[in-house]
């Protein structure tokens, strides 16, 4: 119980928090009854997202761009970090009529 | 590709005018077993192109129809069982099996890329005819409402489909 042994990982726990940059957060985005939902997100390079799909059916979050394509198994959550900026368009590649917007800022 | 897609279209026209003919719009069990019977149709036929098909995409796409039908029908299973009601087969039932068993014998008896378009094809028009069954004549006659958003959330699945088969056979030409 002496304070010294919890002096490593109290510095871990402070370099780990340093670390994370400071704008950094994490957006969900649900897939439920084949609606991406919201529908249009306004995040920054190196948010996360968590992609959590409700439905029984498998799904992509597929980026029109080619900048990103995350498969998105049936009721699990999936998380992505966006690395690069833009306005960026995507789709389910299994169901084409599932399309939201992801704007990206630098 | 006259002759190909006609057995669709003929399902379709069927769809429509059995349950005119009746009289009176279908009833739950019915439209629970016209849902079903649709789904195990895709099924089958994309089960003889997992077999068959030459093409990676199509075979991919076959893949993804035995998938999301199967999840869709077991769904459907779920529910007339927690609603106890058993799916009545029916005259519209009767027919689209019909139609789905003369076609996988036309589709049987062609290979390589003849295969892979005319199943791509047929794809494109089944869905098309589910679509518009679903829409102008089974969802407006669901009486119970977890029914209804059922075969609401399968319209959305199989309109899906409808492009992927689309984007499939556009790729195909």
């Amino acid at each position: 119980m002496r304070p010294g042994r919890y002096l490593p990982v109290m510095a871990a726990l402070l370099f780990g928090a340093i670390e994370v940059p400071a704008h950094a957060a994490t957006i969900q985005i649900t897939t439920t009854d084949l609606v991406f939902a919201p529908a249009e997100v306004s995040v920054k390079v190196g948010d996360t997202i968590e992609w959590i799909n409700k439905d029984v059916f498998v799904h992509t979050a597929t980026a029109h761009n080619g900048d990103f394509d995350v498969m998105m198994p049936a009721k699990k959550t999936v998380t992505s970090v966006l690395t690069k900026a833009g306005t960026v368009e995507y789709y389910c590649r299994y169901h084409p009529n599932m399309k939201a917007v992801l704007t990206i800022a630098p | 590709m006259f002759v190909r897609l006609s057995a669709a279209i003929a399902a379709l026209s069927i769809l429509g005018s059995a349950a005119l003919a009746q009289g009176a719009k279908p009833t739950d069990p019915q439209i629970a077993h016209i849902a079903y019977t649709a789904g195990v149709i895709d099924i089958t036929a994309a089960k003889q192109a997992i077999e068959k098909a030459g093409n990676k995409d199509v075979k991919a796409f076959a893949r993804d129809m035995v998938r999301d039908h199967e999840a869709v029908n077991k769904q459907a299973l779920d529910l007339v069982k927690k609603l106890n009601v058993t799916p009545e087969d029916n005259d519209t039932s009767k027919t689209l099996s019909k139609q789905a068993a003369d076609k996988l014998a036309e589709l049987a008896k062609l290979k390589g890329a003849e295969y892979d378009k005319a199943y791509v094809a047929n794809e494109v028009a089944y869905h098309k005819a589910v679509n518009g069954a679903l829409e102008t004549q089974l969802i407006p006659s669901a009486s119970n409402a977890e029914l209804k958003s059922l075969l609401q959330t399968g319209l959305k699945i199989f309109q899906g489909h409808q492009q992927h088969a689309e984007q499939v056979a556009a790729k195909l030409k």
